[in-house]
């Protein structure tokens, strides 16, 4: 029994997050309507507030993009890489060693996108402002390399080699193996790991925080500053949103956005991995 | 044996007849598919330079990890010296020092690893051990795996709401510490139940065996033998929470703190905030990017030496059976 | 029908002279010499263990996607060392095709399987990969029982039909030699006893070398049948003399089933 209310404290905490985000986003829909909350304008602390969240979206968009952009063609080669190419060494060494890249906390990232990243892109594209969202789209996508390397090259390390085996059988080059007979086969696995990058994107925080800034303008300028869903919380809880405004309402509002659309991704990984699991 | 034998004179006959008849079409297929020798080797040729790519690919993110490392160690090394780490905060950056900051990661340790430990364990002793396989249990699996992928800036305003005011703790170390509590329970959770499940029956049996009841069972072979793994997974679990910054920053944690906390009640910074505030006003003060990467230096040391200590458990304790 | 290819000087496919092979610091093989010659089955028979399945995968050089594996000796196929560093694997493996013990379909579709070999070597007329699945699936005897759900994933044949569609994909490249590796060790009888109708069968246009596990199946298909003990060749000769005289003991002990 004691073992059981331990177990629930991690079903408690799901309906805790779900209860609170509602509960508050609740008081926030009360003051708001919901055509002001799907539109482009977001002032939250001028003297006539407004609530659009479309910005965030936006932001959240297009970091989110740019930093899948990065991760997915990497990612997916670095697994195509150990896991057909490299000799079984060389994947021990490395794979641990990527593996390491993801264990870097987040805050790290984004003062290397701050200080490192966006200073060289401003000397190739001079018109990009301190603050933008191409420098800290691309280190995010960075900080995922790795998850979509190591999910993905899990996916591919399950296919029976009697299949490769088959094709090899036939004259084909590894190239050919990887990506007519392994890639197809490891396809729900890849994808369901390009979801999840997804997910982890649209969630990321810190990164945004520091390297995108806190323009709330509507914008599809990359090389502008961009507010994303995390950032907007972060601004809004470090500044000083007193409890009970619809500004502070309007945090829970986009935490339960965020948290839905994680969700959803989520969902959909695991919808893609259970009904394409052991085709053979 | 018989069966086979008769088998294969009815096939003698069948094939005779069916071999005129391949022989025939066999005339009519030509040979389609040609061996061409600049073929193969634009074949072979593609195939080397996807290798390079992809080897380059992967290179690619450790080289990063290599710039990343290289450029924070020479921006922040020169800052580090003994003022620095025992001295405290202050808005000149030639003072400034994070003794504060250290003692509230501490400080947010000092809450976390008890409540994961304990929490995660027994989490996963439940799961593992005591649940029916049932729907409880594969509900209360996919919550936590669901859990794991929630944003850990949605766990900021989970403990806003819930620790921050309803329970009225604040910005306080025990607010900021159940927080990173809740965020990395999923990760405890999990490799404790690997590590539980690795554990061989036998060794159960043999407990049960001898009379042994579940309890002492559990107590004295599943955890004994469990210990290193789940050890290793509370290890990546606290190097999770030390590094997290969102939840913290969400918690409404002052941007300047002076005071070096005395006890878990009272407000606090930690290595990342420290960090996370710094960059954000290196625009007013160039050198705040300093005392930032000197910061990052500290706290990835932390995080290494935490990773060496797993790695080493794992290895030490790996037992095979 | 044994009797009659005796008289007949058939042309050699492979010619294997000396061959030695190592896993690391273990000998798998040990000085085998043999020639495999065209039209004809040749069955290697042989305890589990005894370098048999290592040998057959020598023969398109498949064995070296094992990192540890070293060769010495030469290996003729048409005259040309397969080891030679001017042989392509991809040229050799497209000319010596490969059955596997377990079926290994890709997941892909039925007509997918059969067009992948003529793919990869270039061939994009989409009537003709059409004429390709028709006939290859014809000649391993998988036509009729499929033509309706070309498009079907392979994973829905039963087994049989599955390593026949195997076949059917090694023949779509138009091999002149294939190397069975024990094709009907997972599969039923009656599974079993098509595919060796269809061995029969395809001898007329190739040369065919299956290793297997069972002497009944290497006395109903084969013409040569090499009996492998401990990486050594102990005896190959015609699969009436092997069955009904042997010359070395050891392979007397093991048809009579003393051992293995």
């Amino acid at each position: 029994m004691f073992f059981f209310i331990t177990a629930s404290v991690s079903v408690i905490t799901t309906m805790g997050i779900i209860f609170t985000l509602v509960a508050d986003a609740y008081k926030f829909f009360l003051e708001v309507p919901l055509s002001e909350f799907f539109s482009t304008k977001l002032s939250p602390l001028s003297a006539d507030p407004s609530f659009g969240i479309l910005p965030l979206i936006n932001g959240t968009l297009f970091t989110t993009l740019i930093a899948m952009l990065v991760a997915v063609p990497i990612g997916l080669t670095a697994a195509m890489y150990l896991s057909e190419f490299a000799t079984e060494r060389t994947r021990r060494i490395l794979k641990p060693m990527m593996e390491l890249l993801a264990g870097i906390p987040t805050i790290v990232y984004g003062f290397f996108a701050y200080s490192f990243v966006t200073p060289i892109l401003m000397k190739v594209i001079p018109s990009l402002e301190p603050k933008n969202v191409l420098s800290p789209g691309i280190v995010m996508g960075i900080m995922i390399i790795p998850m979509v390397a190591s999910l993905s090259e899990d996916a591919m390390n399950s296919v029976p080699s009697a299949m490769r085996e088959g094709a090899y059988g036939l004259g084909a080059t590894k190239l050919e193996v990887t990506f007519k007979v392994v890639v197809p086969a490891a396809i729900s696995g890849i994808m369901a790991s390009f979801v999840l990058a997804i997910s982890r994107a649209i969630g990321e925080t810190m990164i945004v925080a520091i390297a995108s800034g806190s323009s709330k303008n509507f914008t599809f300028d990359i090389t502008h500053s961009m507010q994303t869903m995390t950032a907007y919380i972060v601004e809004f809880t470090s500044g000083d949103a007193a409890s009970g405004t619809t500004g502070y309402y309007s945090l829970y509002a986009v935490g339960l956005l965020l948290f839905a659309f994680t969700m959803i991704m989520n969902l959909i990984a695991q919808h893609i991995s259970h009904k394409y699991k052991e085709e053979y | 044996m018989q069966q086979a034998e008769v088998d294969m004179q009815t096939r003698d006959m069948k094939s005779k007849e069916d071999k005129s008849m391949e022989n025939n079409k066999k005339g009519h297929v030509e040979k389609y598919v040609q061996i061409d020798s600049n073929r193969t080797k634009r074949r072979i040729l593609l195939n080397v330079l996807a290798e390079r790519l992809f080897s380059l690919s992967t290179l690619f993110a450790l080289i990063v990890l290599g710039i990343l490392l290289y450029r924070v160690g020479e921006q922040g090394i020169g800052w580090i010296n003994l003022h620095f780490l025992t001295g405290r905060l202050s808005i000149n950056p030639d003072k400034a020092g994070i003794y504060g900051a250290i003692i509230g990661t501490v400080g947010l340790m000092v809450i976390v690893i008890p409540v994961t430990l304990g929490l995660g364990v027994a989490t996963a002793i439940y799961l593992e051990e005591y649940a029916t396989k049932g729907k409880i249990q594969a509900f209360i699996k996919v919550n936590i795996s669901n859990l794991a992928s929630v944003p850990s800036v949605i766990f900021g305003l989970l403990g806003l709401t819930v620790f921050g005011r309803l329970l009225n703790l604040g910005s306080s170390i025990l607010a900021g510490g159940l927080t990173l509590s809740l965020l990395v329970l999923p990760i405890v959770v999990v490799s404790s139940q690997e590590a539980i499940k690795a554990v061989p029956g036998f060794l159960k049996e043999a407990s049960y065996g001898m009379g042994a009841d579940k309890w002492t069972t559990i107590r004295k072979v599943v955890l004994p033998v469990a210990l290193p793994g789940i050890l290793t997974g509370a290890i990546l679990a606290i190097s999770r929470a030390i590094g997290e910054t969102a939840p913290l920053v969400v918690l409404g944690i002052p941007t300047l703190i002076l005071k070096v906390p005395t006890s878990l009640m009272d407000d606090f910074t930690a290595l990342p905030i420290q960090i996370y505030y710094w960059t954000l006003d290196t625009v007013l003060t160039p050198e705040y990017a300093n005392l930032a990467a000197a910061t990052i230096i500290v706290l990835l040391v932390v995080l290494f030496l935490l990773n060496a200590l797993a790695i080493f458990i794992r290895n030490k304790y790996q037992r095979s059976y | 029908m044994n009797a009659e290819n005796e008289n007949k000087l058939r042309e050699i496919v492979y010619d294997v002279k000396g061959l030695n092979l190592w896993y690391g610091e273990d000998q798998a093989l040990k000085d085998i010499n043999m020639k495999i010659y065209q039209n004809e089955v040749t069955a290697i028979i042989g305890p589990s263990g005894c370098g048999k399945s290592t040998f057959i995968k020598t023969l398109n050089r498949m064995i070296e996607n094992i990192p540890s594996v070293r060769t010495s000796g030469e290996i003729l196929y048409h005259g040309e060392n397969i080891f030679d560093k001017a042989v392509r694997v991809e040229e050799l493996r497209t000319r010596v095709g490969m059955v596997f013990q377990k079926p290994n379909p890709f997941p892909k579709s039925i007509y997918e399987n059969v067009v992948y070999g003529p793919k990869i070597h270039g061939i994009k007329d989409k009537r003709l990969l059409m004429e390709i699945t028709e006939n290859s699936l014809k000649s391993a005897a998988l036509w009729d029982e499929v033509k309706d759900r070309l498009n079907d994933n392979a994973y829905g044949l039963s087994g049989g039909q599955q390593q026949r569609l195997c076949i059917a994909r090694c023949l779509a490249v138009q091999p002149d030699v294939i190397l069975m590796d024990e094709p009907t060790s997972a599969l039923d009888p009656i599974a079993t006893a098509k595919i060796e109708e269809l061995i029969d069968r395809l001898k007329a246009d190739y040369s065919i070398s299956i290793v297997t596990h069972s002497m009944q199946q290497a006395g109903r298909i084969s013409d040569k049948t090499a009996f492998f003990l401990m990486g050594e060749l102990i005896e190959y000769s015609d699969t009436v003399t092997i069955f009904s005289n042997p010359l070395d003991k050891r392979t007397e002990d093991y048809i009579t089933g003393r051992f293995g």
